[in-house]
């Protein structure tokens, strides 16, 4: 693949060709490409369903399409984007990639059961895509019950196993992470010289494994009610609707955490590289990563404000969720203070970074505002939540992959992206989201709720700027992906360390060999040992 | 030439409590986000690659700066914690002398009981200034009772009561939204709230009444279903007495205690041999099949008439 001399070496992309040589490979750098690929995929599905929903809300009358129709789009959309893109995206792509590089590993601890992980979420996707093509789902992603178990008459069966079987897709790749993150790092590589990136993966994996058995055991059981019509979550036949709920946020919170946790990693890499800076306060960020993802565990009652559960159980909710903020906030002032004294260059991986930390930012604040009892009492299930959540898992999650995309794509490719480009992008992509989302908040406040393909006209103004923005964030997407395919040929060839980065993937060639490192490093040094004293002027 | 709405009607009494609570969390986003951002955009010029700024004394740790941005924002939540937790608690204690009106969520429609015998489907008629307590059940999936200009929203539950209160403090019409996704109509289980003077009120309740109160009509059931034969008003048939019996505390077979509340006369109808009083056999029927949600409210508004502990039938179950 690469015309260069220099690059010509023997490399993970270049060892074999063939579809076997994918198919059946062992190599976490080509399974990363596999995943790459398939999320991918299911982000343009998803994205589709966004378009139509964006269209639809341009009218209050709904007339785009039907009632059904709107509710299967908006299913299919937070199925997809949230189980099968989100979830995976980070760790999966760029964690598969980067983690046994970033601690001087050859592969991951179990490289079969990395393989295997991906054909089971191959087999989920299947699942789910069938249902879809089979006529859809209309239950939300939420598969509220009695709703889902018992009312709805869509493919509900096929869509929960699909979701069930990827969850064991999470639970293998969280479990390959912690056991190689403990006992694979290089000699020297002590728990806190490992980069940031390393801990959010390790914080991301312990929720992977400890919740995603409780959404699939729960979503086994609506299927199972379904089915055989014992009374689980049914009032009518015994069941607790309720229950339902306590168990889908006790992991569907966490997974929130699963979404932004990698992220957060990346910018932390990305911040010091383009800062030239040492992380400020690193303990405190490795800290706040595991803060988060214990605390995430204990806060999913603030779904639950407006449920009917008790008064009181509403107000320890509310409060645990005041305390998962800070750790939050907290990651937010020390990248920002990593920036004082740094030496920074804006490049695309730091315009992202910095559209995260603005959006995570406001995302989180707005986080603050939902745990307020009496105001979530208002702004529940209105797109005021709507706008909330993109802005963590879009503005956040997303941002922070496409800033991950950017920095590692040299390493992955060998070739550099076109820097100018790209920046545009970036710039389209922030201006195009903060249209698409903003005019929500004000939206949810006013009281539009989530889920209408029909509202007051009132409502109209604000819908027509929301899918306008959408136009654009659309562009946002659409263009990394052709000079990214179009950088795969003509790229200029990166070399070893485009960016003058610190960390052991970089001393490596790239494209990596296929098993990483020719002689397993020795770390000697703190994470992002950045020289102390850039000379200013320079 | 767009008349764009920035800002939802203040109608109730909770309305603007909400609001003040929500303006200060914006004040509090507004600081922060500004902080960040000019901390961001000022170093990101100042540090830029080429500038001659200073690098001189750049650290990374600095101990006392990590606790006070940990100790601050904490301090700050925990103050609107507090704050929003009275609130909170407010918005589920409705007033001792509040009214009642019945709610029953289908899909896709909301029908509307008013003790006094009126009947709504998708409006509902409320005196101003007057607190109104709702008393909200679903017949299939959950639904959820949203009315933006009062700031209020409580799920609607199959199996069991919720309840929701508001004191309306301006005239008008309201939307009532069903803000639980519920299937196919969702977007169409909506409605009006309409707040009137409360002469008004009782001109319309007159005006529309079948001239039945909810209470006779439970008295109609009682006889009709035959409940009346066993549950006596004098004790003396094969189950007990309902007579003051709303709110009391009543001993079970198992020899637990339980108040007799809405949702414990609704089990008691629906799936009798769930709680048996002591002393009693376990000889009633079920009447699920028969009774429909509606016909429940009136049933639990007649054995409310039949007297009892007042304080606890405003009481919340919680």
């Amino acid at each position: 693949m690469s015309t260069s001399g220099s690059e010509n070496h023997t490399n993970y992309l270049n060892d074999g060709y063939g579809v076997k040589s994918w198919l059946l490979t062992t190599d976490h750098k080509r399974i990363a490409i596999l995943y790459m690929i398939s999320i991918t995929l299911f982000f343009m599905i998803g994205g589709f369903f966004a378009l139509v929903i964006r269209l639809t809300l341009l009218s209050p009358n709904g007339t785009l399409v039907s009632a059904d129709t709107y509710n299967k789009m908006f299913t299919m959309h937070g199925v997809t984007m949230i189980f099968f893109f989100l979830i995976p995206s980070i760790p999966a792509v760029l964690g598969n990639f980067l983690v046994p590089m970033m601690i001087g590993a050859r592969d991951l601890a179990f490289p079969k059961l990395n393989l295997l992980s991906w054909y089971i979420y191959v087999l989920g996707g299947i699942f789910t895509l069938s249902a879809m093509v089979l006529g859809g789902v209309d239950t939300g992603w939420t598969f509220y019950t009695p709703l889902s178990s018992g009312y709805s008459h869509t493919n509900v069966v096929p869509t929960v196993i699909g979701v069930f079987i990827v969850g064991f897709s999470s639970i293998l790749t969280g479990l390959n992470f912690i056991v190689t993150i403990h006992k694979m790092r290089a000699p020297g590589l002590t728990w806190f010289r490992l980069p940031l990136f390393i801990w959010a993966h390790y914080a991301t994996s312990v929720i992977q494994v400890l919740g995603t058995p409780v959404i699939a055991v729960t979503l086994a059981l609506v299927g199972f009610e379904r089915i055989t019509g014992v009374g689980i979550f049914d009032p009518n036949i015994g069941g607790d609707p309720i229950l339902f709920q306590h168990l889908f946020w006790f992991y569907s919170h966490p997974a929130v955490y699963i979404m932004v946790l990698p992220s957060m990693g990346i910018v932390s890499e990305v911040v010091t590289c383009f800062s030239q800076r040492k992380l400020f306060g690193y303990r405190q960020m490795a800290f706040a990563s595991m803060a988060i993802a214990v605390f995430g565990f204990l806060v999913w009652g603030h779904h639950m404000f407006v449920s009917g559960q008790s008064v009181y159980a509403g107000m320890a909710f509310s409060a645990l969720s005041f305390l998962v903020a800070i750790p939050s906030a907290v990651k937010v002032f020390n990248w920002t203070a990593t920036l004082y004294k740094g030496t920074i260059r804006f490049n695309t991986p730091m315009l992202y970074a910095f559209g995260f930390i603005g959006l995570f930012t406001i995302g989180g604040l707005t986080g603050i505002v939902l745990a307020t009892l009496p105001v979530d009492v208002h702004v529940h299930d209105t797109y005021f939540v709507i706008a909330h959540f993109h802005y963590i898992m879009v503005g956040g999650a997303v941002m922070g992959y496409m800033a991950g995309l950017h920095f590692w794509w040299p390493k992955i490719t060998g070739k550099l992206y076109p820097e100018g480009l790209a920046k545009f992008s970036a710039l389209t992509l922030f201006v195009g989201f903060n249209l698409t989302f903003f005019p929500q908040f004000i939206l949810g406040y006013l009281g539009m709720p989530r889920r209408y393909h029909i509202y007051p006209p009132e409502f109209q103004v604000l819908n027509v700027l929301s899918t306008a923005g959408a136009s654009i964030l659309g562009l946002g997407y659409i263009i990394p992906f052709f000079y990214f395919m179009w950088s795969l040929r003509k790229g200029k060839v990166a070399g070893n360390n485009p960016w003058n980065a610190k960390g052991l993937e970089w001393l490596t060639p790239s494209p990596p060999p296929t098993f990483n490192f020719d002689k397993t490093p020795v770390v000697t040094e703190e994470a992002y040992a950045y020289p102390e004293e850039d000379l200013a002027g320079g | 030439m767009f008349n764009i709405p920035l800002f939802p009607t203040e109608a109730s009494t909770t309305a603007s409590r909400v609001d003040l609570l929500f303006f200060a969390l914006m004040g509090i986003i507004v600081l922060f986000t500004t902080l960040i951002f000019v901390g961001v955009i000022f170093f990101s010029i100042r540090y830029r690659r080429g500038s001659r700024a200073s690098r001189k004394g750049a650290t990374s740790e600095n101990m006392k700066l990590e606790l006070a941005w940990t100790i601050i924002p904490l301090c700050i939540t925990m103050g609107i914690f507090i704050w929003a937790s009275k609130l909170y608690f407010d918005m589920h204690v409705p007033p001792k002398n509040a009214m009642d009106i019945y709610v029953v969520g289908k899909q896709w429609m909301w029908y509307i009981q008013h003790p006094e015998g009126n009947r709504e489907i998708n409006t509902l008629h409320v005196p101003l200034g007057k607190p109104v307590r709702l008393i909200l059940t679903s017949q299939d999936v959950i639904h959820d009772f949203f009315i933006p200009a009062f700031r209020v929203k409580q799920d609607v539950i199959p199996g069991r009561y919720t309840t929701e209160w508001f004191q309306a403090t301006k005239l008008g019409e309201y939307h009532l939204f069903c803000a639980q996704y519920c299937g196919t109509g969702h977007a169409q289980m909506v409605g009006t709230v309409i707040v009137m003077q409360p002469w008004e009120y009782e001109q319309w309740l007159a005006g529309k009444s079948s001239g039945v109160t909810m209470s006779s009509s439970g008295e109609q059931l009682f006889t009709q279903f035959g409940c009346v034969t066993c549950h006596r008003s004098d004790n003396t048939g094969r189950g007990p007495t309902l007579v003051g019996l709303f709110g009391k505390k009543v001993l079970l077979q198992t020899g637990q205690t339980v108040v007799a509340d809405m949702d414990y006369i609704r089990e008691s109808i629906l799936d009798p041999r769930a709680k048996v009083v002591a002393t009693y056999q376990p000889i009633m029927p079920t009447f699920k099949s028969q009774i429909d949600q509606a016909q429940l409210m009136q049933l639990i508004e007649y054995v409310k008439s039949l007297g009892g502990s007042q304080s606890a039938s405003k009481g919340n179950k919680k």
